[in-house]
């Protein structure tokens, strides 16, 4: 072994006394000096990587609502609080990339659409053995979505399911309290913004991949004693009304 | 108790947040108004560096109310009340002079006709309560008369629930607003019917 001082090209000049010879602690981890040979595993390094112990500095529950199994029957429960930061969080950072107030409706709408169609499908795998059989009805579905997806969402049915008088191809669903947009104040230079378009979006997602072709949209019903009131308004495509007719007709 | 007005100071002194729930209060101007949160926030600064930094935990009584009579020219009579509760809790707990708490400061003005109570967060934020004079009034102490120490402090205590529960109000509708900046003022129609409902 020579006395000669090796340049080593990658390492800052305070490591520079860092020689062949020098092996690092424990026997293991990469020497620069010695490159790629230094990783081998040889049988000392191998009880370290076996042996190994370490302690995560950031404490993960094995009990977390991630951890549970997908079936369990167990309440899937989480603070309103940090569904409310990251609903916010999802809002601004909408507003911040949106043209106007459309188009963050039109966003918040397009998030909520993939969530819906997975909550469909997360929902029925949930739902197998009570109730094995798949809505081919238009109200069947709609009465699906405003109790039992409701339910799986927000942990309790939405207020009203109602079908517009006048045109028949509108359906109206009420809630008078959005957990979604609970905390949300709408300034008055927003117009008509509601943030609930997500909520929309979700109904809309989940009603178009079970085939009922539809647009949803949200606006704010206020009354005395709720504000946050809001009215998903369901509008369904022609074809699917067609369907219903050669299936029986309207359903009541 | 009734509570006349409600007022929120940003970090820095600013009125951010202003609610006259009930009438009984002269309406100032808009400016004055301002100079009248800065001043309150002034005196809470000074009120902080009036307590002793350093004192014996044994020669000290255990309580910690020093009140301070002021004689007046004025047609009412006031004191003051610096409240520092960190000589109650913290001897107990060994940490008398940590100044990194929000106990500290101006905590009640208690005057014949109007009492204001001043609450600071963690986060440097006021809440500031103006409310109706004690029923009971802290001169009649000085006419011999018996008074049980709770009742003197009970519209102090009630106050204190009130200021719990605005600033989980205040967490709750101001701080999960994605429409909010921070140290702004709270411009909120949500917030306000909620503080109006508290405060009844």
């Amino acid at each position: 072994m020579s006395e000669e001082e090796i340049i080593l090209p990658s390492i800052a000049s305070g490591v520079k006394s860092l020689t062949v010879n020098d092996r690092p602690m424990h026997e293991f981890g990469y020497n620069p000096s010695l490159g790629p040979h230094s990783n081998e595993i040889t049988e000392s390094s191998l009880n370290i990587l076996l042996n190994r112990k370490t302690i995560s500095l950031t404490p993960t529950s094995t009990h977390s609502i991630y951890d549970r199994n997908i079936l369990g029957t167990k309440k899937h429960e989480l603070s309103i609080s940090s569904l409310s930061f990251l609903f916010g969080e999802v809002v601004s950072w909408s507003h911040r990339s949106s043209k106007g107030i459309q188009d963050l409706e039109n966003r918040l709408n397009g998030l909520g659409y993939k969530i819906g169609q997975r909550t469909l499908e997360l929902v029925k795998l949930r739902e197998r053995f009570k109730n094995t059989k798949r809505e081919i009805r238009l109200v069947e579905m709609l009465q699906f979505i405003h109790s039992t997806l409701w339910k799986a969402l927000f942990g309790e049915s939405a207020n009203e399911l109602e079908r517009s008088q006048d045109i028949n191809n509108e359906y109206m669903i009420t809630d008078n309290c959005p957990l979604m947009a609970k905390f949300i104040n709408i300034p008055k230079d927003y117009g008509n913004l509601n943030c609930s378009a997500l909520t929309a979006g979700i109904i809309e997602g989940a009603l178009d991949s079970a085939g009922f072709y539809a647009h949803v949209s949200a606006h704010s019903v206020p009354t005395d004693y709720m504000p946050q009131r809001t009215v998903f308004l369901i509008k369904v495509e022609e074809e699917v009304l067609i369907r219903e007719d050669l299936r029986g007709g309207p359903m009541n | 108790m009734k509570v006349y007005a409600i007022y929120i100071l940003n970090k820095a002194g600013g009125l951010i947040y202003q609610n006259d729930i009930n009438p009984g209060l002269n309406k100032l101007s808009a400016n004055d108004y301002l100079v009248l949160a800065g001043t309150i926030h002034g005196v809470h600064a000074i009120a902080s560096k009036l307590k002793p930094t350093e004192f014996e935990p044994s020669s000290k009584p255990f309580g910690g109310e020093k009140e301070i009579p002021i004689e007046s020219s004025a047609t009412f009579s006031s004191s003051i009340s610096v409240r520092d509760s960190t000589i109650n809790n913290d001897v107990v707990n060994g940490r008398w002079n940590n100044p990194n708490t929000n106990n500290t400061g101006l905590r009640s003005i208690e005057t014949d006709l109007f009492n204001v109570y001043v609450f600071q967060s963690l986060t440097g934020i006021k809440f500031i309560l103006i409310t109706s004079p004690n029923p009971i009034v802290h001169n009649v102490a000085s006419l011999n008369l018996k008074i049980n120490k709770g009742e003197l402090n009970r519209q102090f205590d009630l106050a204190k629930e009130i200021f719990h529960n605005i600033y989980v109000t205040y967490s709750d509708y101001v701080m999960k607003d994605p429409f909010y900046s921070l140290e702004m003022p709270i411009k909120n129609n949500l917030f306000d019917s909620k503080i109006r409902e508290l405060a009844k």
